[in-house]
């Protein structure tokens, strides 16, 4: 499914859940498409009798020019590391001070004082993971651990490949296939990048979305794609697997922040709270497959998840592993015509 | 309503105030529904189109006309070459290439169609037409997911084909032009199919039958007889056709893979990833000229066709 119509099935499940009980307060968030579980929400509307609606979007970018635009009524959004800044420094975000809420203990080492939000004065961890490769490995049986799946494609791959409509992470992974830092201006990398792109692309079969029942229906074989989905493509076609390219591959988080225009900025904050509960935040990943960031949190994970491969990265490999930002305005605006440049 | 005559009497002049007084009254909801939420928009669209793009998306409050210099220049993020647009003419000629055979198909398949409906008694024809609305009752993206699901590589139609050993390997259809093409046929058939027919009803089959009565050949009084008095309806359903096309986004999205931009997806990747809100609006009131010019031309066209009419 893609994420237009899980986020109807998602919305109608919502309004099942939520329609009977008339709660005294209301919390509306803004978070991605097939990423937030019904039994997590149930479970806060039931403990703190608050009547919570979810929203999907597809895209930070979605979210960021949705909130920037005034009149959207959220309470709440989760951005991406790379973005939050841009949400900090827009002074889009309520400064709801998570490390002195009674749960911040619970947030793993790695992600209480992240550069995105120093001293975590915003917005507390949702889930990570990364952005590699997943393949169909009765297609293909060559190393996964490699982004020349999709930059310098094998024969086998070639014409299955899909690429996701994500200009950072597609260019941030060319970047690091070419040995350069993401972000970078450097201009003779950046050349060469978009020419590996474009030549590249001639293989491709898309760029598209909703990849976990494309590798169901067998329609691609390899996608550049995000390791929650990985696992759950494997769950539906048992010869999927996920590599980790080891020329360098981007880690990402989503946490969730609540607005400065929230109407209501106190269930807001209980919710952000409440997320950093261990058996919560197992419910988060329970749904949408990806690591969370609360220490404790692998007691209550299911069984499957605990040794997954999608989840745990390869030791020999995490070292390649490196956390996306923000990039400049002048990035952007190159990436943005060597992405235009791909498309046209 | 009487003719325009000198005699009228004064009272009747205050009645027909009156009435248009009350004419303009009853569609007013409709005339401020339209200019609200239509030009509205537009104006600030075109507004934002002189502005300055905000680094994080948005606009700065500043004259400035690269959104509009950015519609068909670029500077080249390499050696700063001002150069033509070629991304975006590129972008510009698949949507009116593609909207253009969108057109074609639906004019082939509707034609046919809409013969039959008008041919058929009176009494049967409601019944026609109320099957080509049919689909009008399911959601728009329902239905282009419905088509994903036949052309996809283990979808319905590869699958029989293969069952049937009449191809191997499963035709790649989805993410493709062809993929794109069918699905905006499918949706926009029935903006066809009802002008023809509306003209096709008010056609005297009576010129048809005299025409063969003079020994006209089929193809000669399709020609010469059926197409020119029908014209109108072909160039409405055209147009009906051709515009919605061009500005077409769910249908590329989903069906095209997005490797390919058209232009609606092309204005939604400045308002997005790209930033560049200035050069969306820009790109926006662009699209807005094609369309424009587009209905120029049907103008032009409908009055020589109109005349034809008469005649």
């Amino acid at each position: 499914m893609t994420p237009i119509i899980r986020k109807s099935i998602v919305g109608l499940a919502m309004v099942a859940i939520s329609g009977s009980a008339s709660a005294a307060g209301e919390l509306n968030l803004y978070n991605w498409g097939n990423y937030t579980n019904p039994e997590l929400i149930t479970k806060f509307e039931k403990a703190h009798d608050v009547k919570v609606t979810v929203t999907d979007y597809d895209s930070n970018d979605a979210a960021l020019a949705k909130v920037k635009a005034g009149g959207h009524g959220f309470d709440m959004v989760v951005p991406s590391a790379n973005y939050m800044k841009i949400w900090i420094d827009e002074g889009l975000l309520l400064e709801t001070r998570p490390d002195q809420m009674s749960n911040f203990k619970n947030v793993a080492k790695d992600f209480n004082d992240p550069v995105w939000d120093p001293g975590r004065r915003y917005s507390v961890p949702w889930q990570w993971g990364t952005v590699g490769m997943i393949v169909d490995t009765s297609v293909y049986k060559g190393d996964i651990n490699t982004s020349a799946l999709f930059l310098d494609p094998p024969d086998e791959l070639k014409g299955k490949i899909n690429v996701p409509p994500e200009m950072n992470d597609v260019i941030s992974a060319a970047i690091m296939y070419l040995g350069g830092d993401p972000c970078t201006t450097d201009k003779d990398l950046l050349r060469k990048v978009r020419d590996k792109l474009v030549e590249a692309k001639k293989h491709w079969l898309s760029m598209d979305y909703g990849m976990i029942e494309k590798f169901a229906g067998r329609d691609v074989a390899a996608s550049l794609y995000w390791n929650g989905a990985g696992f759950r493509a494997r769950e539906k076609n048992a010869d999927v697997r996920f590599g980790y390219p080891q020329e360098g591959f981007a880690l990402w988080m989503d946490s969730v922040a609540v607005l400065k225009d929230a109407k209501n900025a106190d269930n807001a904050k209980l919710f952000q709270n409440f997320v950093m509960m261990p058996e919560n935040a197992a419910l988060i990943s329970a749904f949408a497959r990806y690591a969370n960031g609360i220490e404790g949190s692998d007691k209550y994970m299911p069984e499957d998840m605990k040794n997954a491969p999608e989840i745990i990265i390869d030791p020999k490999l995490s070292g390649a592993g490196k956390f996306l930002l923000a990039c400049s305005p002048r990035a952007t605006e190159m990436y943005t015509a060597i992405w235009t440049e791909l498309q046209k | 309503m009487p003719d325009d005559s000198p005699s009228l009497s004064k009272y009747e002049l205050a009645a027909r105030k009156q009435q248009t007084r009350r004419n303009l009254l009853l569609c007013s909801p409709a005339l401020i529904v339209l200019l609200l939420a239509a030009s509205g928009p537009l104006l600030v669209m075109l507004f934002y189109s002189f502005l300055k793009s905000g680094n994080y998306g948005g606009v700065i409050y500043e004259f400035s006309l690269d959104g509009w210099l950015n519609v068909f220049l670029v500077r080249d993020i390499f050696d700063d070459v001002l150069k033509v647009a070629d991304a975006h003419l590129s972008v510009f000629w698949r949507s009116i290439k593609l909207s253009a055979m969108t057109t074609f198909t639906c004019l082939v398949i509707g034609f046919p169609t809409a013969y039959f409906i008008a041919t058929r008694p009176r009494e049967s024809r409601n019944f026609w037409l109320f099957l080509i609305t049919i689909p009008f009752w399911t959601n728009l993206l329902i239905r282009t997911f419905a088509i994903l699901e036949l052309i996809r590589n283990n979808g319905i139609v590869n699958n029989l084909l293969t069952d049937l050993h009449i191809i191997e390997q499963p035709i790649q259809m989805m993410y493709t032009d062809f993929a794109i093409m069918i699905g905006m046929t499918y949706v926009y058939l029935p903006l066809m199919i009802l002008p023809l027919y509306a003209s096709m009803e008010k056609l005297d089959f009576r010129l048809v039958e005299a025409a063969y009565d003079l020994y006209a050949t089929r193809i000669r009084v399709l020609r010469k007889v059926i197409i020119p008095l029908i014209k109108p309806g072909i160039v409405a359903g055209s147009i009906l056709v051709f515009i919605p096309s061009l500005g077409a986004f769910v249908t590329p999205r989903v069906l095209g893979g997005g490797k390919n931009l058209m232009l609606g997806n092309l204005i939604e990747l400045q308002f997005g990833q790209g930033r560049n809100w200035p050069l969306g609006a820009a790109l926006s009131i662009t699209l807005l000229f094609i369309v424009m010019a587009t209905l120029l031309l049907y103008v032009r066209y409908s009055q020589k066709g109109g005349v034809q009419h008469e005649q």
